[in-house]
């Protein structure tokens, strides 16, 4: 059956396939960029944490209250997700062969990225708002 | 999706053992990935002991005595024997070479020699390259102008000949590609990194006139961007060219156009 189709065609025929999707250097450079992106963003959100080690929970909402830390959070959580669909969906594509299981999973993921970012965007907003 | 199996003909057994380095001074023991399509059988290793005193320096010299002397019906492609033809590209002692530029003495303990990783073998040590050069094909491998032929050369500044250096050499031993985890997985759409290198030889031909055309040939998730500069082409390479370098500029030209 699948071999068959597969003998029967020019080796050309094959290689050639659907041609070029004319498409992806969008995605690889987004992927490029939000990682340099990530660097100062990743270093300002770990010290600030450390910074409030053993702190309680009034400190750490005094802290993202402040505008600068809740644009830096908001734009950590963006560039982060941004980030990992755009990755995640690299991987998928590298080793998932199967093209219905590829979508579908590729598809899950995004959803995920984006439904946790939203949840991030929205928790530093009530904070920084005090909803 | 993850295939868990392994294909047919993965398990591969142990075969006979010659050994034909009675009284040798320098004995030399050679493991060699064997497989026929006629006896319906799954590849074995044979196992040659042989004497170094017998042959030349190289891998090559010795796999050829061993056809010649010891076992006719070992199987691999060879040619020139001096690093230009790309025939007698197989996988030694665990990484993809030639055999003829391969030193013997290189080699610690056995030789182990298998045909090129993750490609249909034909039989032996020869690799199935039908698609590899059918994606060869795909990119075009020739100058492509769109002005009507000159009456004389096609000339080109000194600078621009220098921007082919370090491309043109390639001799299409696939060494590189073969040795890229990128195009064992994806290797049906993944150009890997021979074919793309041959790509920017001629995008960066100034005598080229087609090299928007090549980029947006290239221009694919799959064709192009599988490559995550694992950087095991430019280790493999046995002429010494740099692939994955070939293929960084592609992608610097993608953006640089948009």
């Amino acid at each position: 059956m699948a071999s068959n189709s597969k003998t029967l065609r020019s080796p050309l025929q094959i290689a050639r396939g659907l041609g070029s999707a004319k498409h992806g250097t969008e995605h690889w450079w987004h992927q490029r960029v939000t990682a340099i992106a990530l660097v100062p963003l990743t270093i300002w959100f770990v010290f600030g944490v450390i910074r409030h080690l053993g702190a309680d929970h009034a400190a750490f909402v005094a802290w993202l209250e402040s505008p600068f830390s809740a644009l830096m959070m908001v734009l950590t959580a963006v560039v982060t997700f941004h980030h990992a669909q755009a990755g995640l969906q690299v991987v998928i594509e590298d080793y998932v062969h199967n093209e219905m299981a590829k979508i579908l999973s590729i598809l899950a993921v995004k959803a995920l990225c984006f439904v946790l970012g939203a949840a991030c965007v929205i928790a530093v907003l009530k904070i920084s708002f005090g909803a | 999706m993850v295939e868990f199996n392994l294909p047919a003909n993965s398990k591969v057994g142990v075969g006979k053992t010659i050994n034909a380095a009675s009284g040798a001074k320098r004995a030399k023991t050679f493991k060699i990935y064997r497989w026929s399509p006629d006896d319906g059988q799954n590849p074995r290793v044979d196992t040659y002991v042989v004497d170094l005193d017998k042959f030349g320096p190289m891998i090559l010299d010795a796999i050829i005595y061993i056809k010649n002397n010891i076992d006719s019906t070992l199987t691999f492609r060879r040619s020139c024997r001096e690093g230009i033809c790309g025939s007698c590209a197989m996988n030694i002692d665990g990484t993809n070479t030639l055999a003829c530029l391969k030193a013997i003495e290189e080699v610690k303990g056995d030789v182990k020699i298998y045909p090129l990783p993750h490609m249909p073998v034909v039989k032996d040590l020869v690799p199935d390259l039908k698609h590899i050069y059918a994606q060869l094909a795909s990119i075009k491998p020739w100058l492509q102008s769109q002005s009507p032929a000159p009456s004389r050369e096609r000339l080109q500044s000194p600078e621009d000949r220098a921007k082919l250096d370090g491309l043109y050499e390639c001799i299409l031993c696939f060494c590189c590609s073969t040795s890229c985890p990128s195009y064992w997985w994806n290797g049906d759409r993944y150009l890997g990194p021979s074919i793309l290198l041959q790509a920017y030889r001629w995008i960066v031909d100034s005598r080229d006139e087609m090299t928007g055309e090549r980029l947006d040939n290239l221009e694919d998730p799959f064709r192009l961007y599988r490559c995550h500069t694992i950087m095991n082409c430019t280790k493999a390479c046995p002429k010494g060219l740099n692939p994955a370098k070939a293929i960084a500029e592609i992608k610097k030209l993608m953006v640089q156009r948009r």
